[in-house]
């Protein structure tokens, strides 16, 4: 008798904590679920494919291919948590991009130019951030208008490819620091800390609660929040990351290109939906847009492992953003029916 | 004087003439129009031709923008619908027979139609954001359009397909003709019945209509559809105009440019009231400004950089807060001239 009346209270009790849980942490479902499809990403390419997929050098190697694109997530979190979108980040990481391939050639020492590219992308989301705010335009409109400035200045800087032969910028990919067989490179290290830096202003400073509160509730000026000022800074936030990424991807290849980066700004949305964030704002993490990039990075490598056509990357990639906005949707509509 | 200033196309009027007269003065060659074998030809005819693309899928954008949507799709959409109305060309044993193309054409017509439906769907049924549903294929559209292609550029040689873009009928472009059907169609259903006050109702607030009696699911939905079917002929005279489909050219960054008619034309982003002859109108002034530039002998790659300008102008200008600050200026500017006059404040409408 005793066994049969303590299971059901055990397992009730288990019902009553993932209930709990389902309903104080709603806003951690979408991320668990990136993480859950990483993993079984992860598995199935394992017993499927060749059987050395999980090895280090390919997860060392995710790390250092999509190093850029994981600095364009973080900012992006920023911007759409705050319930904003930034379409110019692709562009953006272009223009910087090729900028910098054009002062290192002309002679400019990389102490100078790197902060400078890097100011040339945090004042293009400046202007996103003034107009959004100050001039009441809709975020889509105001990044179009940075998309279409950064892309039309990378092709003001050169029409074709420039190519880099800085050693400091090539010693940021070249480099190795080896573990065993794991690797990671400076570019990869400079990744990772926009993450930490991202994760830490995002969830412990006063800027990150007023981001999550903008983009919870518009008039949250009245708990006098600093509104006017988050909004422009989380697009500056981005337009920097547009300017580090620029820096990575230079690195990464070597060259500037004025094509480079065209449609990344979807990669890095889709990358941040898939991780967790909100599209109406309020919810997401960094760290879970950090799961969204590896998500993508490695749906990137099983297609080329399997020697499939690239098309199908965009297929698939289109069906997870799918499935992960009715995941969201449900979450939402249950928590509104919660009141 | 001021109930012409006051009129909603009276701007952007103002802006496609501007253009087109700064442009007869830089270079007199531009507004000639010569007839060869019975055929127009000029700069002002070839922007009336090469901006059919452009026009249908801006007027699809106008419908889904007054329901508060927006369709980011539409260039995949003519990716698709080229690759299917080439590929049945190219596979079929006579490219040249009319029943062929005929058939690839309406075939292609209904994959867009279906997608478009793909996109009303997932907003007006599943209440996904449009950005985001629309987004979904954007991304999975192109790579549906190279798996139809087999990853080529497909290219035919048809006659009666390349009459749909390079074609005449009484001396004017064939393309312009399908530009002025598509207008006067959606002019005809929108404005002669009452499904454009609907839309608008919609567009406004869609709880308040709904609790009206207005069926908003089956508004928003087709006008999703009918930006499909749009973009589908679009991506037709786009895959006939260079006689190929290249999936991954096709229509890359028409949204931007639809939607930036869209606004130019006077209709709002925010939904509601919408006008087709504005966006006629921004459509023609995006056509004359890529002539312009490209006249001015930028790279056409570099053109962006106009464009990111024209759009920060014009939202500024359609900005509340510039009204405000303006109106404000006047006032202060007036009160200053006449200070002795007391009831000078004007109620800004």
């Amino acid at each position: 008798m005793t066994s049969l009346e303590t299971t059901p209270t055990t397992r009730s009790r288990t019902g009553q904590f993932v209930r709990n849980f389902v309903s104080r942490r709603a806003a951690l479902i979408p991320t668990f679920a990136a993480i859950a499809i990483l993993i079984l990403l992860f598995i199935g390419a394992e017993i499927f494919l060749r059987g050395d997929f999980i090895s280090p050098r390919n997860i060392s190697a995710l790390l250092l291919d999509n190093a850029y694109l994981l600095i364009l997530a973080v900012g992006m979190t920023f911007v759409m948590v705050t319930a904003g979108i930034d379409l110019s980040v692709g562009s953006v990481m272009a223009f910087t991009g090729i900028w910098l391939a054009k002062l290192l050639v002309a002679g400019m020492s990389p102490v100078i130019a790197v902060p400078l590219i890097v100011l040339g992308g945090a004042l293009i989301g400046l202007l996103i951030g003034v107009l959004v705010q100050y001039f009441d335009v809709q975020p889509f409109i105001a990044s179009l208008a940075g998309l279409f400035l950064g892309r039309g200045l990378a092709y003001v800087v050169s029409l074709s490819s420039i190519k880099v032969e800085d050693t400091a910028v090539l010693w940021l990919q070249s480099t190795r620091l080896r573990l065993g067989d794991w690797y990671i490179t400076p570019t990869g290290i400079l990744a990772l800390l926009v993450v930490l830096v991202g994760a830490y202003v995002m969830q412990f400073t006063r800027f990150g609660r007023t981001a999550y509160a903008i983009g919870g509730n518009e008039q949250s000026a009245l708990m006098g929040l600093n509104v006017a000022r988050t909004t422009v800074a989380v697009y500056v936030i981005s337009g920097v990351c547009g300017g580090l990424a620029g820096l990575v991807l230079t690195a990464y290849s070597g060259a500037g290109y004025p094509r480079n980066g065209v449609g990344t700004e979807l990669d890095a949305i889709a990358a941040v939906v898939i991780g967790g964030t909100l599209l109406t704002g309020g919810r997401g993490y960094v760290i879970g847009s950090m799961i969204g990039v590896f998500v993508y990075g490695t749906i990137k490598t099983i297609i080329s492992f399997m020697g499939a056509e690239q098309s199908w990357m965009q297929i698939i990639i289109g069906s997870l953003l799918l499935l992960f906005i009715v995941i969201q949707r449900a979450i939402v509509a249950r928590s509104d029916r919660r009141g | 004087m001021r109930r012409i200033m006051k009129h909603r196309l009276f701007w952007p009027l103002v802006a496609l003439i501007v253009l087109i007269v700064i442009n007869t003065i830089a270079r007199p060659q531009f507004a000639k129009v010569t007839i060869q074998d019975g055929r127009l030809y000029g700069n002002l005819i070839n922007i009336l031709r090469n901006s059919a693309p452009l026009m249908l899928v801006s007027l699809g954008m106008t419908v889904v923008i007054a329901t508060r949507g927006i369709d980011l799709s539409v260039g995949a959409i003519m990716a698709v619908s080229g690759a299917v109305a080439l590929t049945i060309i190219d596979r079929s044993t006579d490219p040249n027979s009319l029943g062929t193309v005929l058939t690839a054409l309406v075939v292609a017509i209904l994959v867009s139609l279906v997608l478009g439906v793909w996109n009303g769907f997932l907003v007006s049924v599943l209440g996904i954001q449009p950005i985001i549903a629309t987004l979904v294929l954007m991304l999975a559209g192109r790579g549906v359009a190279l798996l139809i292609t087999g990853g080529f550029i497909t290219t035919v040689n048809s006659t009666p397909f390349e009459f749909v873009a390079s074609g005449y009928i009484l001396m004017l472009p064939f393309a312009f003709f399908i530009s002025v059907a598509a207008i006067t169609a959606l002019g005809l259903v929108e404005r002669r019945t009452a499904l454009g006050v609907l839309t608008e109702a919609v567009g406004i607030n869609p709880e308040a209509s709904r609790l009206a009696g207005v069926r908003s699911r089956i508004i928003i939905w087709s006008a999703y559809a009918a930006s499909g079917v749009l973009s589908g002929v679009a991506g037709i005279i786009y895959a006939s105009n260079i006689r190929a489909a290249d999936a991954n050219a096709a229509g890359q960054f028409i949204e931007l440019y639809a939607i930036l008619a869209v606004v130019l034309g006077g209709t709002s982003l925010m939904g509601g009231k919408f006008s087709i002859a504005g966006t006629v109108v921004g459509v023609f002034i995006i056509q004359t400004l890529n002539s312009t530039i490209l006249f001015l002998g930028v790279p056409s790659a570099r053109s962006p950089v106009f464009f990111a300008f024209v759009v920060v102008i014009v939202v500024m200008i359609q900005s509340p807060q510039l009204h405000r600050f303006a109106g404000n200026l006047i006032r202060q500017v007036r009160s200053r001239g006449a200070t002795d006059s007391t009831g000078d404040v004007e109620v800004p409408s």
